[in-house]
């Protein structure tokens, strides 16, 4: 539910199909996502599961952002 | 080519605020209009005459919570942010030397903060829609100092430092930020100074007289219908600084 909902958000902000995304892909090098993008997904991302996001820098792969996600929300 | 659009007006109850959000809606724009105490009679009608909705929001922009909320209700009445003026402004003017702490940081946090907090929630949502205005009112003050005015100049140089960041920010999306530094404009906030300092005024500005707030409304205007303008100081100040 966690990773589908990410998925969904990753894929508005690059404008890639969400099939294209996996728990694997790196955000930046797999889905030509620039630091602008990242921090975008980071916001909707802490506005969607009403988390803080201390450390951007340590978000590479998708399967970062679900662990982050499922470690804090609640 | 603002027909349709949003623009939200910070300090809008008066003066140049007031003046910039009728400009907008005279170009067609649905005005989100912001005040912090009380709003005249009048303004909303003068607004809604031009044939666009307006919308008023009562709440202090150096509230960075109230900031947030403001941009998430412009998202969810009217789907978009086009064009956002940061105008909410004060003056506690004072000589250095007796400038006290609550005057500095009044002034500082409305002018600057109040800036910040509005640039910084409404850009997450322009960056994207890939497109957007911003516009900052800064003041000559904050291009050449000013007597008394250690607090405002500084709040207003902070701003022009502000709008370049941001402007060489949100480029990457389209976003344009720009900055308006009118000079001396007949305001309530002008009306408070003594003959002897307008009159010094006046001998200072090339174009021999005060300006007016649809002097600084049009530039606004300008600013926001021209998308490869960002990142500059529109001085408006009938020649007095250049």
């Amino acid at each position: 539910m966690v990773f589908e909902k990410i998925r969904e958000i990753i894929a508005e902000q690059t404008g890639k199909d969400e099939e294209e995304i996996t728990l694997d892909t790196n955000v930046k090098d797999d889905l030509d996502a620039d630091s602008l993008d990242l921090f975008q997904i980071i916001n909707d991302i802490e506005d969607e599961f009403d988390i803080s996001v201390e450390d951007p820098e340590a978000i590479v792969t998708v399967k970062d952002i679900v662990d982050f996600v499922e470690s804090h929300k609640n | 080519m603002l027909n349709g659009k949003t623009a939200v007006v910070t300090g809008a109850a008066k003066g140049i605020g007031k003046a910039v959000a009728l400009a907008f809606a005279k170009e067609g724009c649905n005005i989100v209009l912001n005040y912090h105490s009380t709003l005249p009679d009048g303004v909303v009608d003068g607004i809604e005459a031009c044939g666009v909705r307006c919308l008023p929001v009562k709440g202090d922009v150096a509230d960075f919570e109230f900031a947030a909320g403001l941009v998430k209700d412009v998202k969810k009445e009217f789907g978009t942010l086009d064009v956002l003026v940061n105008n909410a402004g004060i003056t506690r003017d004072m000589l250095l030397m007796r400038m006290s702490e609550e005057q500095f940081d009044q002034v500082i946090n409305t002018n600057l903060k109040g800036t910040f907090n509005m640039v910084r929630h409404a850009s997450s949502l322009m960056l994207k829609q890939r497109s957007g205005a911003i516009i900052n009112m800064a003041s000559v003050s904050g291009v050449t100092g000013n007597i008394g005015q250690a607090n405002y100049a500084a709040s207003k140089a902070g701003v022009i430092g502000l709008t370049k960041s941001a402007a060489r920010e949100l480029a990457q999306r389209g976003v344009t930020c720009n900055a308006i530094a009118p000079g001396f404009i007949e305001t309530d906030m002008t009306d408070v100074l003594g003959e002897d300092i307008k009159q010094g005024m006046l001998a200072s500005i090339p174009l021999k007289r005060y300006g007016s707030v649809e002097d600084v409304a049009s530039a606004a205007v300008f600013l926001a219908k021209n998308t490869y303008i960002t990142g500059q100081v529109l001085n408006v100040d009938g020649g007095m600084v250049m």
